[in-house]
């Protein structure tokens, strides 16, 4: 045995385990209907490959996997396809989603299926691809297909394979129940998983309050060749997260954001192991699974063998529920479970637990009272975070400080809110702030993308301006040449006169039109900023509807601002040229005036002959510079 | 069928805000039977007084800020409050004395800030600051402890200290009745080393029994809290710790001049500062890392303002400076969260 480590916090909620271990894993009685949701794992939903009013056989695959990351269905008996559509499914969104309905015939009868032969000569690609076949998806947490956690070994070393034992929240006990009474499969499963990853290490965490299941797996363990160690960890919640347990049983701590696989260490749960075994040995893909059905408000509290599909309902009839103390129904632990409003709800792979809790046993929280800043909140955070200054930061809409705090850490275990004497539901509150982070972070993004297109539309308009202004160039220097040779013909006059006019002409009312498309814009832009505003303030609903329609016009406003100036700035660059020639003009014009007058003058004053004719041909000369200057400046003057 | 929908976590402890406030309350017994012992009925009597009247203040302003009246008043903070006041100032402290600091406690320290959870400023303190302020020659006058008072068991008789508290009494007996603390004793103590003011003053003397018991009461009272998870150690142990280690260096360097670190221990309000009040949850630093720094500060606050201030006792000007310093603290103290490599300091910029 080897050193457990500790964790920070955690909390020791009462068990309530007892209740649903006295008796063993019954079969649940066989389901008029079953629906089979097409999601029941993270990552893209399945693909139905079947049709309505198709005979299906157990075992027969109805939903192929769609990407990587997916899993395959099954039908978990032998019935017909009777719909395929939404259907109330075990979401905390309460949603309704897709689900194959399968009406079941009673017969169970099998497809044709065989285990491998000898999975230890086969190529472990081929062991993966079957495995994957067999639609099996992580049994204890969120359902990350089985596969490819198998295929890390490509990337990642991995030294430490880790079986989670721990079942940490109370009431459940499936694990528990599975362990005491199919310990060897989950060795025999434990012996694929290492074959694939090649761990140097095994490690079996769970809690010391299964004395019973610990004994069954150190019984199955003699004489096991495997480098395996069961870590029996101090009962606490929760040290069946998978973060919390690699730091019990390895006292490393995963990197924020990164995988366990990062640090070479995975981790399954025992009913996956159980699910491998039972996939590799005998063909069976992942149809039914341990579900325990406890609480006041049933009889006869116990852990069935369910079919995926199965309704709560039946699970709950089977164990005898007493409709009237029915008062919430939680599908998971108490700790972090969710309340199901339905209860045609189905089994699903992740389906551990569901519980029938009476109103004694799971009374409403008190109102909320104001934080007293006690701090216990702290002593309990099994990620070592602030709960309380999360709470404020959510409350009062921090969100940059939240998380900056590392709010996005936080994995909801509930610890904080379990101690809190003032009754916060605080979980709830850092939902709330991950939820708006995320929405405004899609935001973000798509504000980055019209920001992208914006400027490419720009630098577009731009090119193009610059062209415009290259030919436009080279159309001035055409009619400069024909200024040279104006004397020629009037005619040649008239149309350089009216191509440089022209563009001119054209310009204006497209400048004013630019204008009040840019003010009507501006003036859109003002009213929805105000009406947001208003229901920001307000809290009105479809804050997030404003939100949008504002970045739009934000972005639309700016966009005629924008054309605006550009055809400003043309106009402007044109009439500037126009203006340089006029002003050298005038200028040249006046210089020789000036120089005419002065000679004029310096001609009366010089008694010299020879200076005096010299003087008179210049004079001459500046008087013709002067007189051309002059006509041709009255020429280009407007009238 | 339909079903309630509730977020997680579907069980709560069974704990309440009323439920500390009573477990403080009943941790300040010990403390308030050893004030009664040594130092009459004045303290027994303030704090019912203190607490009706903090009742009636809550109540009021309760009703003034549209609240649930009742729903508040059961959380006992208002009581805690008053108690901790009533323990604080002098056992034949008048009347009104108490009624303008419960006042202040509750209305100006409380809820001007936005009730329960919002004070910056420990509520007791800021009205004890106050007092010490506006009255400096009552609040200084304490009852001596009955070994002083020569033949034996001999404190003021109850309806002579409700008459002292209540009506004008007569001062001679008044005076006869009260004394220095030894806190002043050993800052007036003129020229004279520590030494040859512990021998001519009958407070430190005899009285210092009086008030050691005191403080071990009070250390009772926060033992029991950290062992029901009331409070945690970390602002009681490092104020403690600051405090021994800054007497120590002093007296260990000039013993004339300066206390023992013992005495700074066990007189004055030192326990009943680190366990009760420095341990007030709103009102200091929030992570565990904070505490420690928070409650050495006051620590050390302490020491300099006894021994080189004005007033006789420095607990409630130090836990005051540093409930204005704590949302700073705060800032620098975040833990260093699980899979982090570093704390984080400071809240500027983006994760
Ligand atoms: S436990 Fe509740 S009351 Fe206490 S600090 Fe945390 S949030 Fe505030
Ligand atoms: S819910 Fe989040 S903040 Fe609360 S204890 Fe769990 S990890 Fe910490």
């Amino acid at each position: 045995m080897g050193k457990v480590f500790a964790f920070h916090g955690g909390v020791h909620p009462p068990e309530n385990k007892k209740q649903s271990t006295r008796t063993p894993i019954a079969q649940a009685p066989l389901p008029k209907m079953l629906y089979i949701p097409l999601q029941q794992h993270i990552g893209i939903a399945a693909n139905p490959v079947v049709n309505v009013g198709d005979r299906v056989l157990k075992g027969q695959l109805i939903a192929e996997p769609v990407g990587r990351i997916s899993a395959s269905l099954h039908a978990p008996t032998s019935g017909i396809v009777r719909s395929i559509g939404p259907h109330p499914v075990p979401h905390a969104s309460g949603l309704e989603s897709d689900c194959i309905t399968l009406e079941t015939d009673g017969q169970d009868e099998w497809i044709e299926h065989q285990g491998l032969q000898d999975y230890t000569r086969l190529e472990p690609s081929v062991l993966i691809e079957h495995i994957r076949q067999c639609g099996i998806a992580g049994m204890g947490g969120a359902g990350f297909p089985t596969d490819v956690k198998l295929h890390l070994g490509d990337d990642h070393i991995v030294n430490t394979l880790i079986i989670n034992a721990a079942e940490c929240e109370p009431y459940i006990t499936a694990d528990d129940m599975l362990m005491r009474e199919r310990a060897a499969d989950i060795l025999s499963g434990i012996r694929i998983i290492s074959h694939l990853l090649r761990p140097s290490h095994i490690m079996i965490g769970i809690e010391d309050n299964k004395p019973q299941a610990i004994h069954a797996l150190e019984a199955v363990l003699k004489g096991c060749e495997l480098n395996i160690d069961i870590r029996v960890v101090p009962t606490k919640y929760p040290s069946g997260g998978e973060r919390q347990l690699i730091q019990l049983l390895t006292g490393l701590e995963v990197p924020s954001g990164r995988i366990p696989a990062d640090i070479g260490i995975v981790c399954q749960n025992v009913g996956t192991a159980t699910a491998i075994h039972r996939a590799v040995h005998f063909g069976e893909p992942l149809i039914s699974r341990i579900v325990t059905v406890t609480g006041d408000a049933v009889a006869k509290p116990q852990n069935f063998e369910a079919l995926i599909g199965t309704p709560f309902a039946d699970l709950l009839e089977a164990a005898n529920l007493y409709e009237g103390r029915l008062f919430r129904l939680v599908m998971g632990g108490p700790m972090m479970g969710v309340t199901v409003a339905h209860d045609q709800i189905p089994v699903i792979k992740t389906t551990n637990c569901i519980i029938a809790a009476s109103d004694e046993e799971m009374p409403q929280a008190p109102p909320e009272q104001p934080c007293i800043r006690c701090n216990m909140c702290e002593q309990v955070c099994p990620v070592t975070l602030l709960p309380q200054q999360l709470y404020w930061f959510s409350k009062g809409r921090e969100f940059d400080k939240a998380r900056n705090h590392n709010l996005f850490d936080c994995i909801e275990c509930g610890a904080c809110a379990y101690v809190c004497p003032s009754s916060i539901p605080l979980v709830q509150y850092y939902r709330f702030a991950k939820s708006e982070i995320r929405t405004e972070e899609a935001e973000q993004r798509k504000a980055d993308h019209a920001r992208q297109r914006f400027e490419a539309r720009q630098a577009r308009l731009e090119r193009e301006q610059a062209e415009k202004e290259a030919r436009r160039k080279a159309r001035a220097e055409e009619a400069a040449r024909a200024q040279q040779s104006r004397k020629n013909t009037e005619a040649e006059k008239a149309q350089s006169a009216s191509d440089s006019a022209a563009p001119a002409a054209s310009a204006a009312p497209d400048l004013k039109q630019l204008k009040t498309a840019a003010a009507v814009a501006r003036t859109k832009l003002k009213k929805a900023r105000d009406a947001f505003k208003n229901a920001e303030d307000k809290g009105l609903d479809g804050i997030d509807a404003l939100r949008a329609t504002l970045t739009d016009l934000e972005q639309k406003s700016e966009e005629a601002e924008q054309a605006f100036k550009a055809a400003e700035q043309a106009e402007a660059a044109a009439a500037a040229e126009k203006g340089v020639d006029l002003k050298q003009l005038k200028i040249d014009a006046a210089m020789a005036r000036a120089a005419v007058t002065k000679l004029e003058r310096a001609l009366t004053k010089t008694e010299d002959e020879q200076a005096r004719r010299e003087m008179e041909t210049e004079l001459v000369e500046a008087r013709k510079k002067s007189d051309a200057l002059n006509q041709s400046l009255s020429e280009h003057s407007p009238a | 069928m339909s079903l309630i929908r509730l977020s997680s976590p579907h069980v709560y402890k069974a704990n309440s805000t009323a439920n500390v406030m009573r477990l403080v309350m009943l941790a300040m017994l010990p403390g308030i039977l050893a004030m009664t012992v040594f130092f009459g009925w004045g303290t027994v009597i303030q704090i019912i007084w203190a607490g009706l009247l903090a009742l009636g203040f809550e109540a009021v302003i309760l009703k003034l800020r549209k609240r649930p009246v009742l729903f508040h008043l059961n959380d006992g903070s208002a009581i805690v409050t008053a108690m901790l006041l009533a323990v604080a100032i002098p056992p034949f402290a008048p009347w009104w004395m108490t009624l303008v600091g419960v006042f202040v406690a509750i209305v100006l320290g409380k809820h001007l800030y936005g009730g329960l959870g919002q004070n910056p400023f420990n509520p007791a303190m800021v009205a004890y600051a106050l007092l010490l302020i506006s009255f400096p020659v009552e609040m200084t006058r304490w009852t001596a402890p009955f070994v002083l008072n020569g033949d034996g068991w001999q404190i003021a008789p109850f309806l002579d200290t409700l008459k002292a508290i209540f009506a004008a009494a007569d001062n001679l007996w008044y005076d006869s009745f009260t004394g220095a603390t030894p806190l002043d004793e050993i800052r007036h103590r003129g020229g004279l080393t520590t030494e040859e003011a512990w021998r001519q003053s009958t407070v430190l003397s005899q009285g210092i029994g009086a008030w050691h018991a005191v403080s071990a009461a009070w250390l009772m009272g926060g033992i029991f809290l950290l062992y029901r998870k009331v409070i945690t150690w970390h602002a009681p142990i490092s104020m403690l710790l600051a405090l021994t280690l800054c007497s120590s260096m002093f007296f260990g360097f000039d013993p004339d001049n300066y206390a023992d670190p013992f005495f700074h221990l066990s007189t004055g309000a030192t326990m009943l500062a680190a366990f009760f009040i420095i341990t007030d949850p709103v009102s200091s630093a929030t992570s565990n890392r904070g505490r420690i720094v928070f409650g050495a500060s006051i620590g050390i606050l302490i020491f300099i303002i006894r021994t080189w201030g004005n007033y006789p006792d420095g607990v409630a000007f130090a836990v005051l400076l540093m409930n204005l310093a704590a949302p700073f603290i705060d800032i620098y103290t975040q833990p260093r969260s699980y899979g982090h490599n570093r704390a984080k300091k400071g809240q500027g910029g983006k994760a």
